[in-house]
């Protein structure tokens, strides 16, 4: 097998972009990253996108943007794993190049989501639970969220204040990223007063509705070599893992338990032959505050029901054990939902270069962690620093 | 409101969300809801339908008030997951009570209500919500 490296980062800011259509955010982050390794074409597109159909009327992804980007005859393809689509999409990039199959190729997330009413994004989104038996009864995400929140504050004891710690913590690091949605920091009561979406989630415990697009460019160390990119940009994907969990989440043999993180977690600390500890940051998937607690605990940085226990603790801070969402997480930088696993790749791969604006001091191995669905699609990609 | 999908899209689960059907596995005995052709506990194909109490205690719950679209003139609803007394969690809405009366393990019953209706087309969906008991 081929090692993977990623060469070439781009992304757009995150935000509400109304002047700007899902095409021409896509080829800008595309270029964004081409122009980062400094290369003019690839041998092969990946896309990671929930859900354009809906949003935009438009789907083909692979074709439209390969198209636009000027990137001639390549394959190209969308990847859909619900709001992992991105964090998907990075792995089938980086398996067409260990495959030794495809040389050069290029990832990249997008999503617009901006174009449709509130009502209709949060019905969208939800094509992503389960269609009969979930948003047949009018739940909604964030609902579904609530639900595992509220079990596991009467489960393990913990308040909202205690959970309020993961957005505030996103908050500030969001605040030092340029491409972040929200640079601004916020207190635990800014959530805390905040309105109820789906009790017990706050509107400041959950991610926003937002448009954003984030690229990468992968190859083999050869390929780097030869292409003349200098060694200080390599960013290797050491490990990889991904798995699936029941799509229903009233049929989860434990509703605490992020089983297909643990699962996938297991595989690519496996591939990358580590251990949880050897971990300097954590992007993980803080769609709702909640998911940072399960998350923390799935993929081994804390033990089971002390995830918000980390918050309290203060080590999810830049300069505390165990960092997550150095660049804002989904909180604070923004959920562009397909778009979203590329973005922390990006932002890991940023900080394994020492490029980060809130750089986690000699990071050298980072871990993201992209969730689909109530917990039902999970990916976690272990990158490490060449 | 969304425009209302094929009426075969709803009556092919009649059984299932007006009398709660669910699958018992003939092999190691798990009961599911809603029905599945494979064990999602020992992969056995070998199913027979059972027949679901309705009877079941709140394991957690939330109020919806940014429903998805379609569901905008019944906000805010309770929405819960309830455990079965055959075992199975079930996700629904809570109907005849108040938020601030909902708690840990309450009981309740299935009962059939209308979920919601689309504008103009005039297709009514009906299904379970839960209750608690009427004495």
């Amino acid at each position: 097998m081929e090692r993977a490296v990623i060469i070439g980062v781009g992304m757009t800011p995150v935000g509400e972009h109304w002047k700007t259509s899902l095409r021409d955010l896509a080829v800008e982050a595309l270029l964004n990253a081409m122009d980062d390794a400094n290369i003019d074409g690839v041998d092969s597109l990946y896309v990671g996108n929930m859900i354009s159909g809906p949003f935009v009327e438009q789907e083909n992804l692979g074709t439209l943007i390969a198209d636009w980007a000027g990137l001639g005859h390549i394959p190209a393809v969308k990847v859909e794993a619900a709001c992992a689509s991105g964090g998907a999409a990075v792995q089938e990039g980086a398996k067409a190049v260990m495959s030794g199959l495809e040389d050069v190729v290029a990832v990249v997330g997008v999503e617009k989501m901006t174009d449709v009413w509130p009502s209709d994004a949060t019905r969208y989104l939800a094509y992503a639970a389960d269609a009969e038996w979930e948003l047949f009864h009018g739940a909604s995400f964030v609902a579904l969220n609530a639900l595992v929140m509220r079990h596991y504050m009467h489960t393990y004891g913990y308040t909202e204040e205690d959970l309020a710690l993961f957005a505030v913590n996103a908050h500030i690091n969001g605040a030092k990223n340029p491409y972040a949605m929200f640079k601004k920091p916020i207190k635990v009561e800014t959530v805390l007063k905040s309105p109820y979406i789906a009790d017990p989630v706050k509107l400041f415990d959950a991610s926003p509705v937002c448009d954003g697009a984030a690229a990468v460019i992968i190859t083999t160390p050869e390929k780097a070599k030869e292409l003349g990119i200098p060694k200080e940009k390599w960013v290797e994907i050491s490990g990889m893992g991904r798995a699936i969990d029941t799509i229903n989440l009233a049929n989860r043999k434990d509703l605490l338990r992020l089983k297909a993180a643990e699962v996938a977690a297991e595989k690519a600390y496996r591939m990358a032959g580590i251990a949880p500890e050897d971990v300097d940051l954590f992007e993980i998937h803080d769609a709702f505050t909640i998911m940072a607690a399960l998350s923390l605990e799935a993929v081994g940085a804390a033990e089971r029901g002390k995830g918000a226990e980390l918050a309290k603790e203060g080590q999810i801070a830049i300069d505390g054990d165990c960092p997550i969402q150095t660049m804002g997480g989904l909180k604070a930088r923004g959920h562009p939902v397909g778009a979203t696993g590329v973005y922390q790749t990006v932002e890991a791969a940023l900080q394994l270069r020492g490029e980060a604006p809130n750089q986690v001091p000699d990071a050298e191995v980072a871990l993201t962690q992209n969730i689909g669905g109530t917990g039902s699609n999970i990916t976690v990609t272990i990158l490490r620093r060449v | 409101m969304g425009k209302p999908m094929q009426v075969s899209r709803f009556w092919r689960h009649f059984k299932e969300k007006y009398r709660l059907i669910g699958t018992k596995c003939k092999k190691c005995g798990k009961i599911h809801f809603p029905p599945r052709q494979v064990c999602n506990e020992c992969g056995s194909r070998e199913m027979e339908e059972v027949q679901l109490s309705g009877r079941g205690k709140v394991i957690s719950w939330t109020i919806v008030r940014n429903p998805p679209s379609g569901f905008e003139y019944y906000k805010p609803y309770p929405l819960a997951l309830i455990e079965l007394e055959e075992g199975p969690i079930i996700l629904a809405q809570l109907t005849d009570v108040e938020p601030e009366e909902i708690t840990f393990g309450m009981e309740v019953e299935m009962v059939t209500r209308k979920i919601r209706e689309f504008n103009e087309d005039g297709i009514i969906l009906y299904g379970y919500k839960f209750r608690p008991p009427v004495k």
